[in-house]
């Protein structure tokens, strides 16, 4: 009895841990089959490169593609001081009691919904831009979807620079302490050098978090399908796309182009996961 | 150049770095709270509605946040009870029972699984429903039972990693006192392993709830609506407090409406903001001097 019950017990575990994986694989399959008819026949690439315009025909999603990568980016560029900053402030240069309400804070900032984020976007930061450059029209632009965004991304960079400096050997930083360094010494010559694997994991952490987030694009970035040609301009993301699918028929193709936004986003993801598996770094869920 | 000056700088720019990002939220919270607190009470969620009517169901509620509450809190625990099950089960034979060949191969799968955008894991659970609705039945659509799934399959890694986490943190004098008084190694899970970890396990779960909550991206694409009423089927439209946030800030028609928004704003953060300081507050323990060692995770 006990012996069939171990049994039962282990391929129980097994099958759930199996059946775990295989989602990951599943939801790709799934966005394959569907995508397929406009992926199959060496299409993909050239409808990355091409414009969306139904009609003529045409479902590149380029315009998406440079939204996605400006808004992005553009967040990272606002994020990576604020993190590199309140992470060296954490590291020594804050004192320890304020450091240690800036780390609960940031960690409850991995809280907050991005739902609300995108409706306070609307409602403050947007007549806010509006106000300070004109030719930013309705206000909805790559400016105020990225530095929401950058707020968001901000405690998962920060979280990850900080288990990088976490991990830099305590022997190293006794060396430098028993030399007389102080604490600014201490960052420059110690830990920034030796802590840059949890900073690269941290800025594609960062990256794919940015790339991922739906809500805040798709509310406050305007989502215009065209080529953005300023930082003050209306931009869809790729994310927002998929969010605004109209389902009125599912064979058109306009539909079908819906998936490979989708499997355009899961590659990125996949290859975000590896780089970071490669580096090393402290994974898991943040 | 001069290290003094240069430690200078640091100092300056680690400060104006936590002021400005501290102050943004802090400011973007601030303004939430005091526009949105007026429209706090028992008119925001039951509208004109008798209380107890609403919760035993006699009254429809038209004008107040209670259909989207229900429906968030069934989604929720319905996709966290699906979820829970796999996911520790996933977690103990990771943490137990894997080979080094299948830790590496699952827990890829398990990281891309975590990394996926929730847009897209919300895209696969409306492929699902049309898969379904062709091949399967005509009357399916997207419906409760689809973003039950979907949220499922969103939230899978992180019970699976925190169980494994905290599985695998536990000292090996709490892993072998059993096994050496004769216990085989299921009796030891479930007996030594299982509620030594349950801090950990349990405030992974808390944080799921959270994730969960909170989620537009993937109920937008797979069944949720403006107006449904209280969920009665798991093959029915439902209401959710995230996406009313979403619909209201583009549809509102007047201001007692956006009133509402704000209101559902600050009970969405405040549902959040308790489930964080709980998880918090069981991980503290869990770290505490008296607890097991804390296991690989954080928040």
């Amino acid at each position: 009895m006990t012996r069939v019950f171990q049994k039962t017990a282990r391929i129980v575990f097994f099958l759930s841990a199996a059946a775990s994986a295989m989602a990951a694989a599943l939801v790709f399959g799934f966005l394959l089959v569907f995508g397929f008819p406009l992926i199959g026949g060496g299409e993909f690439f050239s409808l990355l490169t091409r414009p969306w315009s139904p009609g003529q025909g045409l479902y590149g999603f380029l315009p998406m593609i440079t939204g996605t990568a400006a808004i992005s980016f553009l967040s990272i560029v606002f994020a990576l001081p604020l993190s590199l900053g309140t992470v060296c402030f954490m590291g020594g240069l804050g004192p320890a009691r304020i450091s240690r309400l800036v780390d609960g804070f940031v960690r409850f900032m991995t809280g907050i919904p991005t739902v609300i984020y995108g409706f306070l976007g609307i409602f403050l930061l947007v007549p806010v831009v509006r106000t300070l450059f004109t030719s930013a029209g309705s206000g909805m632009c790559i400016l105020s979807a990225s530095l929401m965004l950058s707020l968001l991304v901000s405690p998962t960079m920060i979280i990850f620079f900080k288990d990088g400096f976490d991990s830099v050997d305590v022997r190293y930083i006794q060396a430098a302490d028993a030399l007389g360094a102080d604490s600014v010494q201490r960052l420059i010559y110690v830990i920034l050098p030796e802590a840059w694997p949890g900073i690269v994991t941290g800025i594609i952490m960062g990256l794919g978090r940015a790339m991922g987030d739906t809500l805040i694009a798709l509310m406050i970035a305007g989502n215009a399908v065209h080529v953005p040609g300023s930082i003050l301009d209306s931009a869809r993301t790729l994310t927002s796309h998929i969010a605004l699918v109209s389902a009125s028929d599912y064979d058109s193709l306009a539909f079908k182009s819906i998936f490979a936004c989708g499997l355009t986003l899961y590659v990125l993801n996949a290859f975000a996961v590896i780089a970071v598996r490669r580096l090393g770094g402290k994974r898991g869920p943040v | 150049m001069n290290i003094r000056i240069l430690g200078g700088c640091l100092r300056v720019f680690s400060w104006g770095a936590v002021l400005v990002l501290t102050g943004s939220v802090l400011v973007l919270l601030g303004y939430l709270l005091v526009k949105g607190v007026p429209s706090l009470g028992r008119d925001l969620i039951f509208g004109q509605v008798n209380v107890l009517d609403a919760l035993l169901l006699k009254k429809r509620v038209f004008d107040g946040l209670f259909p989207a509450i229900a429906g968030t809190l069934s989604v929720v625990l319905l996709s966290v009870g699906l979820a829970i099950p796999v996911g520790v089960c996933a977690g103990i034979y990771m943490s137990e029972f894997a080979t080094v060949l299948q830790q590496r191969v699952f827990g890829l799968m398990f990281d891309i699984l975590a990394g996926i955008p929730s847009i897209v894991i919300g895209l696969f659970g409306f492929s699902g429903a049309i898969f379904i609705h062709r091949y399967i039945s005509n009357d399916f659509r997207p419906c409760l039972a689809v973003s039950v799934a979907a949220l499922a399959f969103l939230v899978l890694p992180y019970i699976t990693r925190t169980t494994q986490a905290s599985m695998q943190g536990l000292s090996i004098q709490t892993r072998q006192a059993a096994l050496a008084l004769g216990a085989t190694r299921v009796q030891n899970i479930f007996y030594v392993l299982l509620p030594q970890s349950f801090s950990g396990i349990l405030s992974g779960i808390i944080l799921a709830i959270g994730r969960c909550a909170e989620d537009t991206a993937v109920i937008m694409l797979t069944g949720v609506v403006a107006t449904a009423g209280i969920p009665g089927s798991l093959l029915g439209s439902y209401e959710a407090l995230p996406f009313y946030i979403y619909y209201i800030s583009s549809q509102y028609t007047d201001a007692e409406e956006l009133m509402s928004g704000y209101g559902a704003a600050i009970i969405l953060l405040g549902v959040c903001a308790v489930l964080f300081i709980l998880a918090f507050l069981i991980k503290r323990r869990l770290a505490g001097p008296a607890g097991p060692a804390p296991g690989r995770f954080h928040g």
